[in-house]
């Protein structure tokens, strides 16, 4: 369980070197990505001008304010509210993530499933788990959006985040085949029949 | 009284900001009961930075959370409210756009084909605005809601059928429960809708969703069950986040309807443990805001 702080990117023995339960600390660049975002990429031929590989990506799509672009807003946009959004529905674009772009990281919330895992494993990356909601929490761990691209998609934009002392986040799912959705899934499931057992059920009362 | 459709649109908007802002007291004691008992060390963790949240957003006046929803507004006229009904409706939809453009707010809201985004709020049917009638009180009562989605995107319906019973309604909850896992930000408030037709019944169970913590079944049945199901979700160990622990939910909510001979239906609507709403009511003169 230990404590990990990165300064982005990040090389793939950095990354195998995480086990599931450390914490992860980032600093420097994170891109932002999201449902829009991946299907442009993926399905729709769409290209981006970032290079994404050795980096984090955080499944967001933030609440921001067109600004003049400065120092402090050079993509003349300021952070209002930044979180996180649900991974799964992203499932099917973390290999391609990986493979095509070279990506390390994906941070979300409630954690992504099988083939994300073997991507995972296979290529060497890792899932870290920020807590869904705490968005109020997050914004302050945001310095300034440096950058934006498929800004059509707007609030799905591929955005290129400055960020200092992002975490800790806990490393959810390892290059090591190892989940913790996947180990608390399988324990729930489990509790299934004393759940309905407490419930009574199949007393037909 | 008569209440003019200007003090409804700026009402809408408050209501609005108000909600993504400031989390109701009830959840706010939900979340220091959930801590008090969990026992795992992740999940208090969990639950220690969503309370650290609640704090933040306070002293910087910032959202709760990213997700701005999809805007539920659900309208009460009470006792001696006279509206112009499609001015009360165009009102709270200028009142919800000037929010999302004044803020301003991330529009979550995209046309269902194109995915195109408006950046308004609003959309074909969008906010969702409900009119119902009390007369329980003085004046038109507006509580806002705006629904997350990763909590929405969990929603389910069975046609079950009598033979099956109320076992097919609890084993129904406690599935929809493992099958959600983390993806609903929990602990959640599962929302569980009995009875009706199939439309009624899910919108039930978003009616339970969103009803104040603390706050139990109208019918006696219905609140024994609910009873029942709130112990029975947390012996899952699904935990804050889907990371493990007690602390599934806050609690189940039922609401129930009447519903035909041949029926059983059951339907389940969560809510995030970012459980906001915020409410207002509007007199001859005044607004008086709560939750």
């Amino acid at each position: 369980m230990a404590q990990h702080d990165f300064a982005m990117p990040v090389t793939e023995a950095q990354v195998r070197a995480l086990a599931v339960d450390d914490t992860v600390t980032l600093n420097g660049t994170l891109f932002g990505i999201r449902d829009a975002t991946q299907i442009a990429l993926f399905d729709h031929g769409r290209t981006t001008r970032f290079d994404l590989a050795g980096h984090a990506v955080i499944h967001t799509a933030p609440n921001v304010k067109r600004v003049a672009p400065s120092p402090e807003n050079p993509a003349g946009y300021a952070p209002i509210c930044v979180g996180t959004t649900t991974s799964a529905r992203m499932e099917r674009f973390t290999r391609p993530l990986m493979a095509n772009h070279g990506v390390r990281i994906v941070i979300g919330k409630g954690g992504l499933g099988a083939e994300s895992a073997s991507a995972f494993r296979e290529l060497g990356g890792v899932y870290l788990a920020i807590i869904g909601g705490a968005a109020a929490l997050e914004t302050t761990w945001i310095e300034a959006i440096d950058d934006v691209d498929l800004d059509d998609l707007n609030p799905e934009s591929l955005w290129k985040f400055r960020v200092r002392g992002f975490g800790p986040l806990r490393v959810a799912m390892d290059s090591h085949g190892a989940s913790l959705y996947a180990a608390v899934d399988a324990e729930a499931r489990a509790k299934r029949a004393a759940a309905l057992a407490a419930l009574g059920v199949g007393s037909r009362r | 009284m008569q209440i003019a459709p200007d003090r409804i649109e700026e009402t809408a908007k408050e209501l609005y900001l108000r909600a993504l802002r400031d989390l109701p007291p009830d959840i706010k004691r939900g979340f220091a009961t959930l801590a008090a008992r969990e026992t795992g060390t992740t999940a208090k963790a969990v639950l220690g930075t969503m309370i650290e949240n609640i704090a933040v957003a306070e002293r910087t006046n910032n959202l709760l959370c990213q997700d701005t929803g999809i805007p539920i507004y659900n309208v009460t006229i009470g006792r001696g409210a006279e509206v112009d009904g499609v001015a009360l409706t165009a009102a709270i939809r200028r009142g919800c756009e000037r929010a999302t453009r004044e803020a301003p707010l991330r529009s979550s809201i995209v046309h269902p084909l194109t995915r195109k985004n408006d950046h308004t709020s609003c959309g074909i049917a969008v906010p969702v605005i409900r009119i119902e009638f009390s007369d329980a009180f003085d004046g038109l009562k507006i509580e806002m809601i705006p629904k997350g989605s990763g909590s929405e995107n969990n929603s389910w319906l069975k046609m079950a059928i009598p033979a099956e019973g109320v076992d097919a309604i609890r084993t129904f909850v406690i599935d929809c429960v493992l099958g959600a896992g983390g993806r609903t930000c929990p602990p959640t408030i599962v929302g569980v809708g009995i009875g009706g037709t199939a439309d009624l019944c899910v919108h039930l169970a978003k009616v339970a969703a969103t009803r104040p913590l603390g706050s139990h079944c109208a019918d006696p049945d219905g609140a024994a069950l609910e009873t029942q199901l709130s112990e029975a979700v947390n012996l899952l160990g699904i935990g804050p986040q889907g990371l493990g622990g007690d602390s599934t939910a806050f609690g189940v909510h039922v609401e129930i309807a009447a519903t035909h001979i041949t029926m059983n239906p059951v339907a389940v609507n969560m809510q995030c443990h970012s459980a906001r709403r915020a409410s207002a009511v509007l007199g001859a003169e005044g607004v008086e805001y709560g939750y």
